[in-house]
């Protein structure tokens, strides 16, 4: 291949197939490289999609876009051995036309996605594994070399959309290596049930879906949160926690999701399931100090790769998608206005994340991958704690309810002092703030 | 804490693979001891890729590797093994992701 197209993107998750589409759309000249047999097999997610950010790049997706359920429950759990707190929110107004969050199934999902892009006119090369980039004598990067035979393509602008690793920024010595504490490792099992079981145990109907968002002693002291999705006729489970962490604790995840599994608030769920695939990867959680430099002389980074991921909200496809999208507006009005594709000129990339919920949501949230560090008793005090509260709470036993109550008061303040207790709650008002 | 068995092979049973013969793309460099981030990857592997030999070194194995990369992340500062994607088209192939 000699010619030079207009943009190269690299990778095709939600982020490089948002931004390859947007750009096909507009009529450029883009080729997409993807080292999976199709898009799709390499990726993984639990999976949640947010329909706006779909939306807002092609309106009509749920036309044909293979949706599993629409979520009309949302349960947060915070677990200990035994027991479960947490809060449920249902709502009939989440079964509207245009649904708000849908599962799905990440290699079926992006495989839709990807032949959106060829539709829109994209070259789509898959397995070919990009290797780095390449650079002009002034350092600007006018193509990539792949591991394929005479492999170098060569584009005015090349967007990296390669995922988490963010192998071929980090390998041209244009981003830091990712750092232990700022990825999860969560693994991730399929489980699948006839559709009707489902329905029964969820108390759901058809199309409806629920999501089961956990923390606490399951990830046994680690920084991480567990998850249980339902989609049409299976059940995705999975549990996650820092890479720093697992590394110091020395702990086999594969044991932590079995141990969710077993957990007797979890089990009867996905009792009687067939197992059909382990899945995992890592989730980027470092937050807004973990972003890098989002582009120079003739590159980008969109996605998973540039970090875009909420850590708090669970949310990551939705800012790929976004960051994508955002990626590709700037260099079609850059083509427009026949700037060459040079930092000055990407800015506007950077200038547009910060002005949408991307940056925004970033920045909420900005101090909390390190309060939630070097505050693991978040995950292990708290979850005991409120859960023999509640059973003290609960359980009849002749015992008057005042005693009851100083008791639980005693059992926070001899775990946490009363300190700690105000201090816990000044840091994660703080970052939540 | 409740006693799980967990047999990781099992589970990788379920997934498919292209694997590129006689082509891994992990490898462990050649050490007497290894560091404790290396050691660390005998039991943090997903995919329990990596094994202790009976003379205390570090070995991959990387065929059923799901290529999440957290033995690079861990192991970026020290340098222990060499790690690159699977060339295009191998290594594990998602059904469902």
């Amino acid at each position: 291949m000699s010619e030079t197209f207009d943009a190269i993107v690299i990778g095709a998750g939600p982020s490089g197939n948002a931004c390859a589409y947007v750009l096909a759309k507009s009529g450029l000249n883009v080729l997409q490289i993807e080292r999976g047999e199709y898009s799709g097999s390499k990726n993984v997610q639990g999976a949640i999609l947010y329909a706006d950010a779909l939306e807002r790049i092609i309106p009509d997706f749920r036309d044909d876009a293979p949706l599993e359920r629409h979520i009309v429950e949302q349960r947060m759990w915070i677990l200990d051995d035994k027991a479960h707190v947490g809060g449920h929110y249902r709502s009939d107004a989440f079964n509207e036309e245009r649904p708000n969050r849908y599962t799905i199934i990440r290699a079926q999902f992006d495989k839709w996605f990807n032949r959106k892009v060829r539709e829109a006119g994209a070259l789509v090369v898959c397995e070919t594994t990009v290797t780095e980039l390449i650079k002009d004598g002034k350092g600007k990067v006018i193509g990539v070399r792949t591991d394929r035979e005479d492999g170098e393509v060569y584009a005015d602008v090349v967007v990296m959309a390669d995922g988490v690793n963010a192998l071929v920024a980090s390998r041209s010595g244009i981003k830091k290596e990712v750092a232990p504490e700022t990825v999860a490792l969560a693994v991730k099992e399929m489980h699948f049930l006839p559709q009707d079981v489902i329905e029964s145990r969820f108390n759901i109907g058809e199309e409806e879906g629920v999501v089961i968002e956990v923390a606490g002693s399951v990830t046994v002291g680690m920084v991480g949160t567990a998850f249980l999705y339902t989609n049409k006729e299976s059940i995705a489970i999975g549990i996650g926690c820092l890479v720093s962490d697992f590394a110091e604790a020395q702990v086999r995840p594969a044991f932590l999701l079995e141990k969710f599994k077993n957990h007797p608030s979890i089990k009867p769920l996905i009792a009687g399931s067939e197992v059909k695939e382990y899945a995992a990867h890592l989730i980027p959680e470092g937050g807004l100090p973990a972003v890098p430099q989002l582009y120079g002389d003739g590159w980008m980074i969109v996605g998973d790769a540039a970090q875009f991921v909420n850590a708090v909200h669970r949310e990551g496809s939705n800012l790929a998608m976004t960051s994508g999208r955002l990626a590709a507006e700037t260099i079609i009005e850059a083509k427009k206005a026949g700037k060459p594709m040079v930092a000055s000129v990407l800015a506007a990339y950077k200038k547009a994340l910060d002005d949408s919920f991307v940056i925004k949501d970033l920045h909420k949230y900005r101090r909390l991958p390190k309060v939630l560090h070097h505050n693991k008793h978040f995950f292990t005090d708290y979850p005991r704690l409120l859960s023999q509260a509640a059973e003290t709470m609960l359980r009849v036993d002749g015992e008057d309810k005042r005693s009851k109550e100083k008791k639980v008061t005693k059992a926070f303040r001899s775990t946490r002092r009363l300190g700690g207790l105000l201090g816990d709650v000044f840091n994660l008002a703080r970052a939540f703030r | 804490m409740q006693e799980i068995s967990i047999k990781v092979e099992e589970k990788l049973y379920q997934n498919r693979y292209m694997v590129d013969e006689g082509r891994p793309h992990i490898s462990v460099k050649p050490h007497t001891q290894p560091t404790e981030a290396l050691a660390s990857l005998v039991k943090i592997c997903p995919a329990g890729c990596y094994s202790r030999t009976e003379t205390g070194q570090v070995e991959v194995a990387p065929d059923g590797c799901l290529e999440c990369g957290t033995c690079r992340i861990v192991c970026a500062a020290t340098g222990d093994i060499e790690w690159n994607y699977p060339r295009g088209g191998y290594g594990i192939l998602f059904k469902f992701g």
